[in-house]
């Protein structure tokens, strides 16, 4: 299965696999990543998933949708590289994606 | 603290076990559920799951090798029967004897029963567990004409799904409007016009005096006399918090189980959360929410209280409910409002309602309108401000104030 690797704020990696198809948010919370809330359950209204792609994986996440746009532009410390993580799908073409959480969700 | 034992395995439970589990709590966790199965989530069961957008594996809460992997026990289909409070057990339905470091009662709420003759019978249903989620969608399809009791959420989402799906509703509210005690009265009368438009007749300030049938349920009387035929009847008139466990044990129990700041109860190994739990909140007394943001958020403060790190409850309320293709967003508790400030065109079917009590926001209700939602939960909770005369401003961006 590809795997996924959040790193949080304070540097702690955790290193967790996600099924083709799965979105990266539900994949840190089924294995309980700390840094990753996903409250709403993945409807993308939320924005409690909230995560910095590393450069070398933000072009092949793709961009951002309209609606996690306007999410994104509540959620607090924004930089360019910002995702919300439910809306991430795994791919093989994902396979060792690293991201980084913020210092909160909320 | 030794070990931690939950009463109840729904989203306040999962979402403290999780926490602990995140601070490093390596103390055993046992979560004593009702019900068998996986702990899932409740609020698809009367919307996404009923419609078929979302099956049953989709509901778990977490799947199932989580609990394995974060050390996490639960007990499933063994009811708690008592608490030992000077033994510091909880016993359960099998008679299993659990003993416990901290004991945390999470256990939920329950459908507030219909006092009218009849309600017993076969064809009068709740909508709450996802027994009962699963034996409505079972008949679904065969329905060809039902009553709803009442006009809160539950029935609000039922009424849509079933509406959708071309079963003739009749959906029967006491008060003079729907959600009466969630929602401003613009926001009501929005709503109730949407339900009406897809063909459900909606009957407020209507009481039902009895059900009528002699196997099962064949009809609703209402308390104008007249007899509205139904295939089945859904009872959702609210739920009562489920306190009889404490009560039982000795503790302060009134609407909820009844807990200080920290949702601790008079007993120092004993907290309360979630649904059943009756807690102060700034500017309200004593209240009890009953939603997935205040499970979460109370696990959250609880878990951080059991590792070391107390603080008072203090999380902006906020909850939400889809109705057909209606999507509504409430932050904040509108009760007590004295004006309203429409921030866009209801008859666009987007736009918010702010609630103001003279100059203070207590409350922003969105229909399909996730951005002033978001914009809202900064000015409730304090991190910004936004005047009545911003608000109505159509070319005012909420994202400016501050």
């Amino acid at each position: 299965m590809p795997k996924v690797t959040f790193i949080e704020h304070n540097g702690t990696a955790h290193t967790v696999e996600a099924a083709n198809g799965e979105s990266l948010m539900r994949a840190a919370v089924d294995n309980n990543v700390p840094g990753i809330d996903g409250d709403c359950g993945g409807e993308c209204a939320c924005a409690t998933c909230h995560v910095y792609v590393e450069a070398d994986w933000w072009e092949k996440v793709g961009g951002r949708t309209e609606t996690e746009e306007t999410m994104l532009s509540f959620a607090a410390a924004t930089k360019d590289n910002s995702r919300l993580c439910c809306q991430i799908m795994m791919s093989d073409a994902l396979d060792g994606i690293v991201v980084h959480t913020p210092d909160g969700q909320h | 603290m030794t070990s931690v034992v939950v009463v109840g395995a729904g989203h306040a439970a999962i979402q403290l076990a999780a926490s602990l589990r995140q601070g490093r709590f390596d103390g055993p966790i046992t979560l004593i559920a009702d019900e068998a199965g996986l702990p899932y989530q409740r609020p698809p069961l009367s919307k996404a799951f009923l419609a078929g957008h979302m099956d049953e594996p989709a509901l778990a809460l977490r799947p199932a090798n989580f609990y394995a992997a974060q050390n996490v026990t639960v007990v499933e289909n063994d009811p708690a029967s008592a608490i030992d409070r000077a033994g510091h057990a909880v016993v359960t339905a099998s008679g299993a004897r659990i003993g416990y470091g901290h004991l945390v009662l999470a256990t939920g709420a329950a459908n507030r029963a219909l006092p009218v003759p009849g309600a017993d019978l076969p064809g009068v249903v709740g909508l709450r567990s996802l027994a009962e989620a699963r034996g409505m969608k079972a008949i679904l399809g065969d329905l060809k004409r039902v009553v709803v009791i009442g006009a809160g959420f539950i029935g609000l989402e039922f009424a849509a799904v079933a509406a959708e799906r071309g079963i003739a509703v009749t959906l029967i509210e006491a008060a003079p409007r729907p959600l009466m005690r969630g929602v401003s009265a613009v926001m009501s009368d929005y709503l109730a016009a949407a339900h009406r438009g897809w063909g459900t007749r909606l009957l407020t300030g209507t009481g039902v005096s009895a059900i009528i049938g002699t196997t099962r349920a064949e009809g609703v009387e209402l308390s104008t006399g007249e007899i509205v035929p139904a295939d089945l009847v859904l009872v959702a008139i609210g739920v009562v918090p489920n306190t009889g466990l404490a009560a039982a044990a000795g503790l302060e129990v009134g609407n909820g189980i009844v807990v200080d700041s920290l949702l601790a109860t008079a007993d120092p190994a004993i907290s309360a959360m979630g649904d059943c739990a009756a807690f102060p909140m700034e500017g309200q007394g004593r209240i009890r929410l009953e939603s997935v943001q205040n499970a979460s958020d109370q696990a959250r403060c609880l878990a951080d209280r059991l590792l070391g790190k107390p603080a008072a409850y203090a999380k902006l309320p906020w909850f939400w409910s889809d109705q057909g293709a209606l999507k509504l967003q409430i932050a904040g508790l509108s009760g007590g409002h004295d004006r309203t400030i429409l921030r866009g065109d209801p008859a666009s079917g987007a736009f918010s309602v702010f609630c103001y009590q003279g100059e203070r926001l207590l409350a922003v209700e969105s229909l399909n309108r996730a951005p002033d939602h978001m914009a809202a939960r900064r000015f409730l909770a304090g991190a910004a401000a936004v005047t009545p005369e911003q608000a109505a401003d159509p070319m005012f961006d909420l994202r400016t104030a501050n």
